[in-house]
Order: structure tokens, then sequence, then C-alpha cells
């Protein structure tokens, strides 16, 4: 029987290609011969925007790349400028930055779970991921005042000091976190058919991970150990005693399980900061024009989604002269076709859901 | 047994009679009578997708730790009746390329067989619209059309979302049709009939969940694929296919998928008390106990056991993410099926050494 393929257009209107990605998949029934991902609809020319804007207002525009993990961007671009300036931060700064960043990477891995979970239509777990998330957001309200986009870490410390009664809330979700993981490994991981789906799909060997500049959960599942908060410490991440979960394989279950075991130890890293957490300024004085010398610097963090770098060249003034961002979640979802080939399609959703791309990062 | 009549076969007695005289022909009194059971069927139907939705709704909030519908009337009651008149008035929206009779009669096409399949079930005693020979033979018939206006749709919407979709629910329903049909006959052979009020009849001693608990078993999930609901809901596939068939769906005609869906689901949950759980029959309990049982209706016990029923389906739906389509139909040809043909074996060897020992 003679039989041809055909193209179906997913996205960017489609219930699971979280945002406006768009991808073009050459199927053969349900088989995937080919899937292009057709990036750029939520383009906002980010990069060439904080060319025109002073350093500290660059800040807000990293909370609308990677949304689901402003705290880190915000991270990742002040201590690039205090690089440049040679700024020191306070010591209470740099624990509440390490404590948010934190605190974020659990919220961003919760919608990832979840997110990916809905998509291989449990929207139970879904709700339960939502529901425990909702408990950072409230920390983070409560600390700035907003929800999503934060704009709370700033170029030589934090916005302002967190509130009274933030640190025992936060120790009370600590605390609690072990009985969401278990709910989590009852409802979600415990499932067979949740097994089924994600075990020994898109296996992603390490050398391939490696020569496609992939990073974070990602690179990791695939059992390479590179995390920037070890191999490259930033901040004070040096003093905290925590582990990189490694896949074996590489398949689907592994980007999963590796990220749900970041959380615990992200879990484990805001407990030693919360308790190691010393009184005092949380902001360094910063004069009022921020005016970095000539030079240029790069610096990157490790990001929900993996390796965040950005590169910026001053000139002397008070704007960048080139602002750049290096978007983990962009260059990890280059792989998409690679993983997708001789897959169905409903394995394409699942596959998107393992690489984490957040759109705002991607198009940028 | 119990044989006062109860409330609805005093009802159906008390417009019989008003209608003989009326008509006179005995033959036209029984025509007018299925007329009447149509209409019970009918309004049972929209009825209980009303019921079905909000109760589907408020399961998935008891599920989720939330409330789920409770703005309109008490305990969000009236939360359906608000969704269906804003249904009703919907637009009527016809996508230009899609093949006009096909995509127009494919609704329709899905609510027939499943009032048709309504005409068999034993909601009480006595209480068989039309109690067939061949009634579980019947509605096994019927209720696989629902296949042909799937596919029609999917063909019909000129869209390869629900191209893709239609495609799935052929296979889908085709190959968990057979598992499902294989996992009643265990329940035939031991009552030796085809007649649902027979087979109901059969089970006032013991329910045939528990001689035949494995074709229960596959029943209930062959059910849940027939039915299209999560883990089996890969025709619609809301993440992966948008809505497969019902894409192209808007307004009325999408709500009379969704009719049909929930029809078919409080069938194949009827199907399953009446063949399995005793129908009518009350909880065989002794003594006192067993006699107050009898003194509930039988229809009321038949809607409790479907009810149960349909909350194990929903229970099923907020709980499982979806299997691969390659999974699914492993699954139904290489687990399901060989399972009740083996259930089909054990209970003819059964039958026999039963036979020879009372032989004997």
């Amino acid at each position: 029987m003679q039989t041809q393929t055909y193209e179906l257009n997913m996205g960017p209107q489609h219930p699971s290609t979280h945002g406006v990605l768009r991808i073009i998949l050459e199927l053969d029934g349900e088989v995937v011969v080919k899937a292009t991902p057709v990036i750029g609809y939520l383009h906002r020319g980010i990069e060439k925007i904080c060319e025109g804007k002073t350093y500290g207002q660059t800040i807000p525009f990293t909370d609308r790349m990677d949304y689901m993990h402003s705290m880190n961007n915000n991270l990742g671009l002040c201590q690039a400028v205090e690089k440049l300036m040679g700024l020191e931060v306070p010591e209470r700064a740099e624990y509440i930055r390490v404590i948010m960043a934190e605190l974020s990477r659990i919220a961003s891995h919760m919608i990832y779970a979840g997110a990916l979970v809905n998509d291989l239509g449990g929207v139970t777990g879904f709700v339960f991921l939502i529901r425990d998330r909702e408990r950072i957001l409230e920390l983070f309200n409560k600390a700035c005042g907003a929800r999503m986009t934060f704009n709370y870490i700033r170029i030589g410390g934090v916005q302002q000091d967190v509130p009274e009664g933030w640190v025992e809330e936060c120790r009370r979700f600590v605390d609690d976190f072990p009985e969401m993981m278990h709910t989590y490994n009852g409802l979600i991981m415990g499932n067979e058919i949740f097994q089924a789906r994600m075990k020994d799909i898109a296996i992603l060997p390490p050398d391939r991970a490696v020569a496609m500049a992939a990073s974070g959960g990602v690179l990791r599942a695939s059992g390479v150990n590179y995390d920037v908060r070890k191999d490259d410490p930033y901040g004070i991440y040096d003093r905290f005693d925590f582990d990189v979960p490694l896949g074996t394989k590489g398949d689907n279950w592994d980007r999963f399980i590796v990220r749900m075991q970041e959380m615990e130890q992200s879990i484990r890293i805001i407990d030693q900061a919360l308790k190691q957490m010393p009184e005092g300024p949380v902001m360094a004085k910063v004069p009022k024009v921020i005016k970095p010398p000539v030079g240029e610097v790069y610096h990157h963090v490790e990001n929900s989604k993996g390796d965040l770098g950005y590169y910026v060249v001053s000139d002397g003034g008070m704007k960048p002269y080139r602002w750049h961002a290096r978007r983990p979640a962009m260059v990890n979802l280059q792989l998409l076709d690679e993983l997708c080939r001789g897959y169905k399609i409903a394995d394409v959703v699942a596959i998107l859901g393992t690489l984490d791309p957040v759109l705002g990062e991607v198009d940028c | 047994m119990n044989s006062n009549p109860d409330l609805l076969t005093s009802l159906a007695g008390s417009i019989r009679s008003v209608l003989s005289p009326l008509i006179g022909n005995p033959d036209g009194v029984d025509m007018a009578m299925y007329g009447v059971g149509l209409l019970a069927v009918i309004t049972l139907i929209f009825t209980n997708a009303v019921i079905l939705v909000w109760g589907e709704r408020k399961v998935a909030g008891f599920m989720q730790s939330r409330y789920g519908p409770n703005r309109l009337g008490p305990w969000g009651l009236f939360q359906s009746i608000a969704d269906v008149l804003k249904l009703m008035s919907k637009e009527d929206y016809r996508p230009k390329l899609v093949d006009k009779w096909v995509w127009a009669l494919a609704p329709i096409i899905m609510f027939a067989p499943a009032v048709a399949a309504y005409a068999v079930l034993p909601f009480g005693k006595d209480l068989v619209p039309v109690d067939l020979n061949i009634g579980i033979f019947y509605f096994i018939a019927v209720s696989s059309i629902t296949t042909i206006p799937l596919l029609m749709a999917g063909w019909g919407s000129n869209n390869k979302y629900s191209l893709i979709g239609g495609m799935r629910a052929v296979a889908q329903m085709v190959s968990y049709e057979i598992p499902l049909v294989f996992s009643m006959l265990g329940a035939i052979m031991l009552v030796g009939s085809l007649k649902m009020s027979s087979i109901v009849e059969a089970q006032s001693h013991i329910w045939f969940v528990f001689l035949q608990p494995v074709a229960f078993l596959v029943y209930v999930i062959a059910a849940t694929a027939e039915t299209n609901r999560a883990p089996f809901d890969l025709v619609e596939g809301e993440s992966e296919i948008v809505a497969g068939p019902l894409t192209e769906y808007s307004g009325m005609r999408w709500a009379m998928f969704f009719l049909g869906e929930y029809a078919n689901l409080l069938a194949v949950s009827a199907i399953a008390s009446a063949v399995f759980l005793g129908g009518w029959q009350p909880l065989p309990l002794p003594g006192a106990l067993g006699d107050m049982m009898h003194a509930i209706p039988g229809w009321i016990w038949f809607a409790l056991k479907t009810y149960i029923m349909i909350f194990v389906f929903m229970w099923f739906r907020w709980t499982f993410p979806r299997f691969r389509v390659d999974q699914l139909m492993g699954f139904g040809w290489k687990v399901l099926l060989p399972l009740s043909l083996a259930n089909i074996l054990v209970t003819g060897v059964g039958i026999f050494l039963y036979r020879v020992a009372i032989g004997g």
C-alpha cells in the first residue's frame, strides 16, 4: 500500500505547547517523521530594548523572560552588573537571594511537573502541584508585593528586607514539603500509566546532550554532572551542602525525576540558609546613578531550565552598550526534533514537557 | 421477592388504564405505551446529562480539593442549567470547508443509538421498556454504532486533528468492543439467556460480580474505553489533538456529542449494574435486614448501583493520566482479550463441573 506523510501544524494556539510555540510536525500516521519548532511569536526584542534602559531598569525585563523562575533571572543580571562594578553585597541580602532563588526553582519545577502531568491527561496532579505552588507565591507576595514578576533582587542587594513572620512561614513550607512530595509520589510518580508513558521514551545520550549544549535537568538526566551552583559557584552557594541529582538513561522519566529530586535539594539549601541567615542590612551602598566602568562581563547562574548566562558590555555610560542573555530554554528546545523522531504525537507533548521551554525565555 | 408494585410500575399501570379506553385496540395501547417509554427515556437522558455534568464537576472538585460549582442554586446545582442555556444561545457556526452533510449528521447519529440502547435497560422489575429476548445482544449491537458518528465527525470536519481523532475512535472502540462483549458472555453463560430481565432475576441469590470478578474488571476497563473517558480518552485527547473529532463543533452540535457521551456513560453503568451488580435486586442480606432492603423499590436500587458505577468512572477520569495509542491497543489485544477468553473457558469448565456434580 502506498502511503504518504502529512504535515500537522501544532500551535501556536494549542493546549499543550506551553504558550505560543508552533511545531510543524511531519507525520506518518501517528508517528513523527520530523518536528520543526517555529519560535518568535513572543519575541519582544528584550536585548535591544535593554540597550536603551539604565542598568536598574533592565531588571524587570528579566522577570518577563523566564516568568516561571524570575527570581533567578533577576539574580543573574544583578550579579553580572555587580561583578562589573566590583560591588560587595551584604550577607543578609546574599542569604535572602539564595532563599528566593531556590523557592523560585521549586515553584518553577512544580509548574513544570504539573504541566507535564496535565499534558499526559492527569489533571488532578496538575491541580495538586499548583495548589502547593500557591504557598510559594504567597511567600513572594509577602516579600515583594508581586506573585509573578518580582523585580525584587536589585543591583547591590534586594529591594527590601523580608517582613516580620516571613522566615517562620518559609520554615513551615520547608517542613511541610516532604508531605507534599509524598502526595506527588503516590499520585504522579507511582502511577503505572505515567511510568509507562515516560520510561524509555526519547533517550538523549550524554554525548549528544553535550554536543547540543543542553543544560539543566535535560543535561543532568543524561548523566552529565554539570550544575553551575557546584561547578562555578556564584553568590554564597559554596557554603551549602547539597547534591546534584543525576539520571542514568536520559529518557523522559529521568528528565522528570531529576527535577523532582532537585526540588528536594532546593529545600535542603533553603533549610540551611534559613538557619544561617544573619541580621543586617540588605542593600549595599550603591550610587544613585549606576555607571559601571568600561568593560564586559559574562556571568552565569543555574536557572531551573539550565545554564542562564548574561553578557553585559559597559561603555562607561548609564546604559549598557550590549546586553545579551544566554537562554537555556531556547538552547534546550533545539533538541525537540532529534528527540521526537520516531515517536507518536502523544509523545511530542511529553517530550516538549520534559524539555520545559518557557516561551518568554525562548523568544525573549 | 417483594411483589408489591412500586411507584413507577403503578404509574405505568395507571397510564395504561387511562389509555386503553381511549384507544381500544390492545395493540394500539401497547404502541402508545412504547411512546410513553420513549418519552420517559429521553427525559431521563436529558435530566441525567444535566445532573452528570454537574456531578462530574463536583467530583472533580472533590478529587482536587476544591469546591467545584457553588454559585448557582444550592450546591451549584443550577450550574449545568446555565451551561445548557449558554450552549443553546451560542451561534450555530459551520466552518466553510466542512463536508456539510456528514458534518451536520454526525451529532444526531451520535445521539440516536444512545437513546435506542435505553430500550432494553432493566430499570426495575417489570420496568424494562422493551424486554427483548436478545436484550443484551441488542444493546451491544446498537451501542457499537457510536463509532460511526465519531468517524463521520472526524472525516467531515476537514481538519487533521479531527481526522486523527476519528481514526483513533474507530481503532479504540472496535478493539475494546470485543473484550467488552466477551466479558459479558461469562454472565450470559451462567444465566443461559440474553434477556435482560432473566439476567437480573438470576442474581437474586448472588450477584455475578462475585462469580465473575475477572469479567467485571474487564468490563469496567473496556467500558471506560468504550465511552472514551480517561484514561482512554485518546479520541478527544485534549493536550494532544485539541478536541479530536469535536474540534470544529460548537454550541448545540457540540452539546449533542456531549449528551450522547453522558447517555453512553449512563448506559454502560446501567449494564454493569444489571449484569454484574444484581440490577434491581436489593442487597442480599439475611433476616430482618434483608426484608428492609426489599422494602426499597427496585428502581432505586438500580439507580443507586448505576450511579455508584458512574462515580467509579469519574474517579478513574480524575486520577489517571492518558494512555498512548500503541499502549492502548496493546493493552486491549494482549491483555484484556486473552483475559476475557480465559474467563469464558474457566466459566465453561465451571458450569460443566457443576452440572456433573449435580448430576452425580
